[in-house]
């Protein structure tokens, strides 16, 4: 009750301060946001790019089909595969001529058919990585009658490393204007503090209790973060805003990612503030 | 109530503010604690009220240690023992109500009590018809009855006042002073700091402590006090 009323009072006896301090955590916090909209886009891409990841064995025209089940039923054992699916050489020419149909006509010309039979290997979500697909590669061209299990290594390759480097900076960048902010509203409370110096005095002299004195300040905290954070919000969608109306299509982050940003905003203003008011307790 | 063991404090460098100080004060005992200037008065009493800890020998006050105590207990220690100083220290621009109900609100005193309590304590301290006027507007004697009425909120077992007459002058200083022989009489120790011997001596009753370069060097009641 004292705590709502006092640290409701600080904003009123500092506006200037307080408004300043939360405009600056969430322009720090909005750089946070901006990496979390690049990232989730990003993300959404590499995925879309990612469920095409698959390996396809090439098998020798003369595989008696008796080994390419035998070799089918050992690539459906594994736990990340998903499914096998074997392509005729007749399969294999209709889809050409399908998806290309100039070649295609130029196939229905020739007396032979040029495409190779073979077993397409899906693999389960999340399994669709490096290792995964060099394990099952492997695998397969253990066999004589395999010609070639290919997956598109170099991409794969790069597109993990994408991934990684993707998820490495928000981390980075994220963490490091998260403490901009933290730093802000700190030095903002040590101002407060400072301000109500006589204050804190009279209540030590009387026999208030820390927690008591203390929680005024860690709601001040905790709100400015959350303004903070808020206002950061605010930014990136009207960023978004922007982007999808004039740049290019992209997609608004999810409301759990906004609902841990406001979550942690509010966090980090309260333990920059403890940190503050600790100090202080401990010099007087 | 309040036990002195062996206590020093040094400061680096400064040396040592107290020496070796060794006292007992009970339950309801009224007491003066004089010496020089620079002789460790203000030392004592922070030592007591615990805002300070020493560097040898231990404090005790109702129960609690300074050997032990724990910065998160303080505050315990602080609503036992009632502080006033010789400066005041009241909350500037605020009323003699105001200054009272928040040490009430900031030690836990429930909202709808505050009110009432405040008022008891200012009528108890004759301040009743000022609980409007900012401090400000007060003589020093009224605002040392502000301060005494403050430190008063969590019905301390002992009053440590820091020379509270210091500013005063001598009607007012008289008021302060029967202020306090009410409060002793209602049993509430009272260790009074001064340097004022002429006080000292109209009031022959109450116990004396002289302290001289850190050194207790007389107790009116210790059998043999030590002479300098
Ligand atoms: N924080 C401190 N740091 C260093 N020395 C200190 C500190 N506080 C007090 N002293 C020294 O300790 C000695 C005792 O000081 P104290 O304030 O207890 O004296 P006092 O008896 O209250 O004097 P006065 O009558 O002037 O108020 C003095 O020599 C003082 O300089
Ligand atoms: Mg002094």
């Amino acid at each position: 009750m004292y705590a709502i009323r006092e640290a409701l009072a600080a904003f009123r006896r500092a506006p200037v301060l307080t408004g300043l301090s939360a405009g600056m955590v969430g322009l720090a916090l909005f750089v946070v946001g901006l990496f979390s909209l690049a990232t989730y886009n990003l993300r959404i891409a590499l995925s879309a790019i990612e469920e095409r990841v698959e390996v396809v064995v090439y098998l020798r025209d003369d595989a008696r089909q008796s080994e390419i089940d035998t070799l089918l039923v050992e690539l459906a054992a594994f736990d990340e595969v998903s499914r096998v699916t074997y392509v005729s050489k007749r399969d294999a020419l209709e889809r050409a001529q399908r998806e290309l149909p100039e070649f295609g006509q130029l196939f229905l010309e020739s007396e032979v058919n040029p495409l190779p039979q073979s077993l397409e290997v899906e693999l389960r979500p999340g399994n669709r990585t490096p290792d995964v697909v060099e394990r099952v590669s492997d695998a397969a061209r253990g066999y004589p009658f395999v010609e070639d299990a290919l997956y598109g290594e170099e991409w794969v390759d790069r597109l993990f490393a994408l991934r990684r480097i993707g998820f490495a900076s928000t981390a980075v960048l994220g963490t490091a204007f998260a403490m901009v902010a933290a730093l802000i509203i700190g030095t903002a409370l040590r101002i407060a503090i400072f301000a109500r110096r006589d204050e804190i005095y009279i209540m030590r002299l009387v026999g208030a209790r820390n927690g008591f004195i203390r929680r005024p300040f860690l709601l001040e905290g905790a709100l400015a973060g959350l303004a903070g954070a808020v206002l950061a919000v605010v930014l990136t969608y009207a960023t978004y805003r922007g982007v999808y109306a004039y740049l290019f299509e992209v997609a608004w982050i999810p409301g759990s990612w906004i609902g841990i940003g406001l979550l942690t905003g509010a966090l980090f203003g309260a333990a920059s503030s403890a940190i503050a008011i600790r100090r202080h307790l401990r010099e007087v | 109530m309040i036990k002195l063991t062996h206590v020093s404090k040094e400061y680096p460098k400064r040396g040592y503010a107290l020496h070796d100080v060794s006292f007992h004060l009970g339950k309801g005992e009224f007491a003066f604690l004089t010496g020089h200037s620079g002789s460790g008065k203000s030392t004592t009493m922070r030592l007591i009220h615990m805002a300070d800890r020493p560097t040898d020998g231990e404090v005790r006050v109702s129960g609690f240690s300074s050997a032990t105590v724990t910065e998160r207990d303080l505050w315990k220690v602080r609503r036992r023992v009632g502080m006033v100083f010789q400066d005041f220290r009241l909350l500037p621009g605020r009323s003699t109500l105001e200054n009272v109900s928040f040490a009430l609100e900031v030690t836990g005193t429930p909202q709808k009590a505050i009110q009432a309590k405040a008022n008891r304590l200012l009528t108890q301290v004759g301040l009743a018809t000022k609980a409007g006027a900012r401090v400000e507007e007060l003589s020093g004697g009224e605002r040392q009855r502000v301060a005494i009425a403050r430190s008063l909120v969590n019905d301390p077992y002992v009053l440590l006042a820091d020379e509270p007459t210091g500013n005063l002058d001598e009607r007012a200083t008289r008021g302060i002073m029967e202020l306090f022989w009410d409060l002793n009489a209602k049993g509430m120790a009272v260790l009074m700091a001064t340097h004022d011997m002429e006080l000292i001596r109209r009031h022959p009753h109450a116990r004396l402590f002289e302290l001289d370069q850190g050194k207790l060097v007389y107790d009116s009641a210790a059998t043999d006090s030590v002479t300098a």
